[in-house]
């Protein structure tokens, strides 16, 4: 009797059934992916002429974002932890001097491991901070911010560091592999491990437990403290890596490299859908989310906005990016 | 002042959720400076009633009247200027200001510029706690100070906006021996000054030790009011338990000759925090033992230091004879113990995440393929628990916030029972829950005794205990003060007696 009753109906049911999949979407989620694809098509209707979608440009959009990508890669596990790190653009500023100076004091090797050392200690300590003494990210890494780069600033006596060495700077940022930048390959390898480790790891779904409610986390028998802990850390290795992508790039380490990409990161993981609260986000998304960046800031240049307009565009778009994908 | 007689007096109050009669023409009346108890079981309407009083609802039918005249009471500013004050069980008093500030936080006196004149609130601040006779300074900040002086605070604040009558819920609930003795004194005091206190508390020897008076409310009537000189506790129990036989919680008896083992686990004289002391107990395999007690008394401190939430001090807990250091919830877990805790929205589930996800976040090692996770097995045990569990959801990817409380805790329940825990520890296991979810709920427990787990359950609901509990104990103040077996429990009103210990 079901049976029948069903395929009598069929054609209705199914009509009513597809428009109830399409309204069932929660599209709030997509507004990333739907707002790149939108940003894009706008730019190459209206900009096409000024080779917005010339392959030289397309490669410079993706050069250009490919460090925040790096960093923004790490503030996802942070921000997914319901944590906050502010210290990122300094310790890649901390991290470019240091490595420079290493490179020019001991060599290729010690300068890399000089470099990643500090992400490691900083990031370490960011994390003891907050996960044993029990103090708010946001003011533990504030405070990092300006101790790190006081610190570069300090040893370098605010100048430049030159890197001499063509292998650094061929593999961190400045080479190519075959056609494609060795910095968007980089960025490419972050987000692929990042988004693995985030969304199919034990690890990962530990963060996002942690992140959305630490208390049943640790009724579940998650040590949240540790996670806490480790995900500032990776975030600090992570930066250290960007400050070297920053070294590469520019042939010298400076303690200015980075300055202010903790906001573009944190805006960037926003934008990708991350809860601000915590609990929920995807690296891919993030990675979006800082294309969807690199494409406005490139676009507003293109069509020969200066830099005070391209700020305010810049954020408006955010705001509205953010408004759009905020829960009901 | 008119000379009337009584302070409040509800007439004929009527009130009705959804369909649900929730209160049916109730009378009640509070003499003035008159300590009155109003006790009832779970769903009698006490705190509707009180709400309505409050103005936190507004009644279908009745009246009432505040010291002989007619008030219309329709919000909380229409009860406090009537000249209710009601004291919050969970403290409604910003941390970080300070005593006087939050006495008159929101009528703050200004002085003649208009700005708030804060020499002037902490005089009189000071002036009501010296009337309180309450050695406390106006200055000091609410978040550091213990929760016997927030609740001073509370009343305080209720005393400096005029407040004639006092509604007290559960004051005792979070104070110390000596504080609630501080307590009594000031109720004593306030009454000598006119102050009409409702007392509303589970605690007979309390309600004995304060009160004049005491009306019952059972079902959303009015069972009796009587001066408690005439009435006797056992009246007082029966009236608050009625005569109700719910064919579902009655008690099977279970075959005692499996409890013969060697206990699975015991615990010699724990002590963790103010609220554990002392406690030993042991539990065998297929045993199910109910803890009892009162608000406070220590029994969900106990499952959280058992499952290592909260420090243990001294003491030794061993499993299988084996003796265990339990300083973690990961330590419970390797030991087999699960806890499915109090609160299932705050403590048991990530409510944003899906039901899927929650199900799996306790066993991700045992989907694990490398570092990775196993999507495709996570899936495959996840319907398994829940077609296993009878959870009823449409698609175990949508968020577990969109289901019925029932089916929360049966995730709750699943994805601890995922893990095959040998010592199943369950802290109100069906609060807030329908009568047929909750039966089966009770009847997953004694499976899994019959199974031969051990199983200890807590509950404030005492037809529940027993019909699951072989042995109940009593918990009080932190220490296990009875260790009853089920045979010794004649009925629900011999085990509120032994919770009271009267």
């Amino acid at each position: 009797m079901n049976n029948t009753s069903t395929t009598s109906a069929s054609p209705i049911a199914s009509k009513r059934r597809s428009r109830d999949i399409i309204t069932g979407i929660d599209w709030r989620r997509y507004v990333i992916y739907i707002g790149f694809a939108v940003v894009f098509l706008f730019f190459a209707i209206f900009l096409g002429n000024q080779g917005f979608l010339s392959p030289v440009n397309l490669v410079n959009i993706l050069r250009q974002t490919a460090t925040i990508m790096v960093i923004a890669v790490g503030m996802t596990y942070v921000i997914a932890a319901a944590e906050i790190d502010l210290s990122v653009g300094s310790i890649a500023g901390l991290s470019s001097v240091s490595t420079a100076m290493a490179i020019s004091a001991w060599g290729l090797v010690p300068g890399i491991v000089t470099g990643l050392a500090v992400g490691f200690v900083v990031g370490a300590i960011n994390g003891s901070l907050v996960s044993l003494l029990g103090i708010p990210s946001f003011l533990v890494t504030l405070g990092m911010m300006g101790v790190a780069v006081g610190t570069a600033q300090w040893i370098t006596n605010s100048a430049p560091e030159p890197i001499l060495s063509d292998v650094f700077n061929n593999i961190f940022g400045s080479g190519n592999i075959g056609p494609v930048p060795s910095l968007v390959v980089w960025a490419a390898v972050f987000v692929a491990i990042g988004a693995i480790g985030l969304s199919r790891t034990k690890f990962g779904r530990q963060v996002l437990a942690t992140g959305g409610n630490r208390t049943a986390a640790n009724f579940t028998g998650i040590n949240t403290k540790r996670i806490k802990f480790t995900v500032l850390l990776i975030s600090g290795v992570v930066a250290s890596v960007a400050g070297m992508l920053y070294a590469g790039r520019l042939q010298s380490g400076r303690f200015q490299w980075g300055t202010g990409d903790e906001l573009s990161a944190i805006a960037a993981v926003i934008l990708g859908g991350t809860s601000l609260f915590g609990g929920s986000g995807t690296v891919i998304g993030t990675m979006f989310g800082a294309l969807l960046i690199g494409l406005i800031n490139n676009g507003l240049v293109l069509a020969g906005l200066d830099s005070s307009q391209q700020q305010i565009v810049r954020g408006a778009i955010i705001i509205l990016a953010v408004a759009l994908a905020r829960k009901k | 002042m008119t000379g009337a007689e009584y302070a409040v007096e509800m007439r004929s109050i009527s009130k009705s959720f959804n369909g649900v009669t929730v209160l049916n023409d109730v009378d009640f009346e509070v003499r003035k400076g008159e300590v009155h108890a109003l006790v009832g079981g779970n769903g009698a309407g006490k705190s509707t009633l009180m709400k309505i009083l409050q103005g936190v609802y507004q009644s279908d039918r009745g009246t009432i009247m505040v010291d002989g005249n007619r008030v219309k009471i329709d919000s909380i500013p229409d009860a406090k200027a009537a000249g209710i004050g009601m004291v919050f069980q969970e403290f409604s008093l910003v941390p970080s200001l300070t005593v006087a500030q939050n006495i008159f936080l929101g009528a703050e006196p200004l002085n003649g510029a208009g700005f708030i004149n804060d020499r002037e609130s902490r005089q009189r601040a000071r002036d009501v706690l010296s009337e309180m006779e309450v050695d406390l300074d106006p200055r000091s900040e609410v978040g550091r100070l213990g929760t016997a002086y927030w609740q001073l605070t509370e009343i305080a604040k209720a005393l400096a906006q005029n407040a004639r009558v006092l509604i007290m819920d559960e004051p005792t609930a979070s104070l110390a021996k000596n504080e609630t003795e501080a307590l009594f004194a000031l109720i004593g005091r306030l009454k000598s000054r006119g102050i009409s206190i409702i007392y509303i508390s589970h605690r007979m020897d309390e309600v004995y030790r304060v009160s004049d008076r005491i009306t019952i409310l059972r079902d959303g009537r009015r069972l009796l009011t009587e001066s408690l000189a005439d009435v006797a506790p056992e009246q007082i129990i029966e009236g608050i338990v009625g005569k109700k036989i719910e064919g579902e919680l009655t008690y099977r008896t279970r075959s005692q000759a499996a409890f013969d083992d060697q206990p699975l686990l015991e615990v010699r004289r724990l002590n963790a925090g103010a609220r554990v002391r002392d406690v030993s107990l042991t539990l065998r395999p297929g045993e199910i033992i109910g803890l009892a007690g009162l608000m406070g008394s220590g029994r969900t401190e106990l499952a959280r230091a058992l499952f290592g939430i909260d420090r243990v001090e001294s003491g030794d807990i061993y499993i299988r004879g084996e003796k265990v250091n339990i300083s973690s919830p990961q330590r419970a877990m390797q030991a087999g113990i699960a806890l499915i805790p109090e609160d299932r929205r705050d403590q048991g589930l990530v409510l944003d995440h899906s039901v899927r996800d929650n199900l799996l976040l306790g066993l991700l090692t045992g989907i694990g393929k490398g570092p990775l996770i196993d999507t495709r097995a996570g899936k495959e045990l996840a319907n398994l628990l829940i077609s296993k569990f009878a959870v009823k959801v449409s698609n175990p990817a949508k968020p577990v916030n969109l289901l019925s409380g029932g089916n929360q805790q049966k995730v709750v329940l699943a994805k601890w029972l995922g893990r095959n825990p040998d010592i199943l520890i369950l802290d109100e296991p069906t609060a807030g829950i329908d009568i047929g979810t909750k039966s089966e709920i009770l009847d997953l427990v004694r499976d899994l005794a019959d199974q031969g787990k051990a199983v200890m359950i807590i509950s404030s609901e005492y037809p529940e205990l027993l019909a699951v509990s072989d042995r109940v104990l009593i918990i009080r103040d932190g220490s296990v003060i009875r260790d009853l077996s089920r045979n010794e429990i004649v009925d629900e009103e011999f085990l509120q007696l032994a919770v009271q210990g009267v």
